[in-house]
């Protein structure tokens, strides 16, 4: 049973009770004949993340991290369960909710051919910032990420994908947002980038305390970041703890032999 | 409430904003898309020149026009949810804390705007292939009608534009068909009483019908010419009807 509260008393940031989602797929048979099937994408899933700490969720492709990331970025509203970020319900309280969580997915959703400062400035006033001071804060984010100033102004499809993925990053940290959500932040990044979005991870967390939930399929990285994992295969989390808790659960060494042994399950094809 | 309001204001605004530099950014599309629409609505136009009948061009040039207007603005309002979900950028309009009032009436804007420097680009292009004798249109009463019927084809944008939402391919499907289908019973080259008997009532449920019969008086076609073949256009007060009747379906 989840308690309302961390250790320290305050309210976790994130709970999840009993969390279940599921999609129906229409499937055509023959002429106007269709075979509806119902995926369960989120089985029962419970688990809660503290104010300032970073959760990890880890499971294959289709696992359902996804769909728990757009549950709790007000995308989809939940079958079932109970969810909670920063005090609200979801999917009643979804206004108070989207105010106050950044996301990065794994395709840094751009209008591709505006530059990274249009982008932010658009960003800027969807979210009612005054865009001189938003501007401002994105473009130092942005060159602490390593992106020359000189770029901003240049459309995005010509840039590379990690630095289309750290402007993402810069956009969700432009509200300055109590809770980021990281849909697989550094898939497909070159380790230089991969290795600037980590660390910038690890100094946001101990300079702002912000709230990370972080699905990766990147084991390495999943050990380095966060506090806590939660493995989920199925739709369900299949184990959960300190990467030290979970491979002693495991019984063995290497983390990415504790994902297989936990999950049942071979490591994703995209791991990089 | 002030601040809410005038946080829907600048949540507007980033639609107009964003509208405003993807337009800069394909520019060169933008340049292709009305060099076709001006040859377009000139080579309509062309046909009443080649019959001698000032009547006919004008009502062909007016047909253009106002089609060349209502149908950019009605695919811009409607394709809106369909454009975002193509660049993939959906999930976070929808995940921001934006009214979907704030960003179709943003989307709506824009829309307007664009179609509105674009209807008089393609008159001043239209104007280097045929004569025409504008002289005595009443272009307060024509601008008044543009807003007018804005209205109802933003309305009916903005239902088109759920579709796609419901769903992706379907929805888009369904705007374009619906789009024919305006173009086709609203009398926008012809008169709508040559249509078939059965589709003529829905006529009656299409904007564009009482947008160009507005227009249409307004530039002087359904008046008899002078004795120099000029076409005077009536004043507002004669096309009260069709503006009461397109402000209904706005609302």
């Amino acid at each position: 049973m989840i308690s309302e509260h961390s250790n320290n008393g305050c309210e976790h940031a994130i709970v999840v009770r009993h969390l279940k989602k599921s999609f129906r797929k229409r499937k055509r048979q023959r002429y106007f004949r269709y075979k509806v099937t119902e995926e369960l994408a989120v089985n029962d899933v419970s688990f809660f993340v503290s104010p300032g700490e970073t959760y990890g969720l880890l499971g294959p492709n289709g696992s359902g991290k996804s769909t728990l990331i757009r549950i709790l970025s007000t995308l989809l509203i939940p079958d079932g369960g109970e969810v909670r970020v920063l005090g609200h319900r979801l999917p009643e309280e979804e206004k108070a909710v989207r105010w106050k969580i950044g996301r990065v997915s794994v395709d840094a959703a751009f209008y591709k051919k505006l530059s990274a400062r249009e982008n932010l400035l658009y960003s800027a006033h969807l979210y009612g910032l005054n865009p001189r001071s938003a501007e401002k804060r994105a473009f130092g984010i942005l060159e602490r990420l390593g992106i020359e100033s000189h770029r901003f102004s240049d459309p995005l499809e010509e840039m590379s994908r990690g630095m289309q993925q750290k402007i993402s990053i810069a956009r969700a940290l432009m509200i300055n947002p109590p809770m980021l959500l990281l849909d697989e932040p550094t898939t497909g990044l070159d380790p230089k980038s991969r290795r600037d979005v980590q660390k910038f991870i690890e100094q946001l967390r101990e300079e702002e305390g912000t709230t990370i939930l972080l699905t990766t399929h990147d084991m390495a990285e999943a050990e380095r970041l966060c506090a806590r994992i939660g493995f989920l295969a199925k739709g369900k989390i299949v184990a959960e703890g300190t990467a030290a808790e979970l491979r002693q659960q495991a019984g063995v060494v290497s983390f990415e032999d504790v994902f297989i042994r936990l999950t049942g399950e071979n490591l994703s094809e995209d791991l990089t | 409430m002030a601040r809410l309001i005038l946080l829907g204001g600048q949540q507007m605004l980033a639609f107009v904003f964003r509208n405003y530099h993807l337009t800069r950014r394909y520019f060169g599309w933008v340049v292709v898309f009305s060099f076709y629409a001006v040859v377009n609505s000139a080579t309509i136009a062309l046909i009443g020149v080649a019959m001698n009948d000032p009547r006919l061009t004008m009502t062909l040039v007016i047909g253009a026009m106002m089609w060349g207007f209502l149908s950019q603005l009605f695919n811009d309002v409607s394709m809106a949810i369909a454009y975002e979900r193509w660049e993939g950028t959906l999930e976070y309009t929808f995940m921001a804390p934006v009214s979907r009032f704030a960003h179709l009436i943003g989307e709506s804007i824009y829309a307007v705007f664009y179609s509105m420097i674009r209807l008089f680009l393609i008159l001043i292009g239209v104007a280097l292939f045929v004569d025409l004798d504008l002289s005595h249109t009443n272009w307060i009463g024509l601008i008044v009608t543009l807003m007018v019927s804005s209205l109802a084809f933003i309305g009916l944008g903005l239902i088109a534009a759920t579709l796609p939402v419901m769903s992706p391919e379907r929805g888009a499907e369904a705007t374009n068909i619906f789009q024919g289908s305006l173009l086709l019973v609203s009398g926008i080259y012809y008169p709508v009483e040559i249509l078939p008997a059965w589709l003529q009532p829905l006529a009656k449920l299409s904007p564009a019908t009482y947008a160009l019969s507005a227009c249409r008086k307004l530039m002087g076609v359904g008046s008899p010419a002078d004795e120099t073949g000029r076409f005077y256009g009536a004043p507002i007060s004669a096309i009260l009807p069709e503006l009461a009747t397109l402000l209904l379906m706005g609302w």
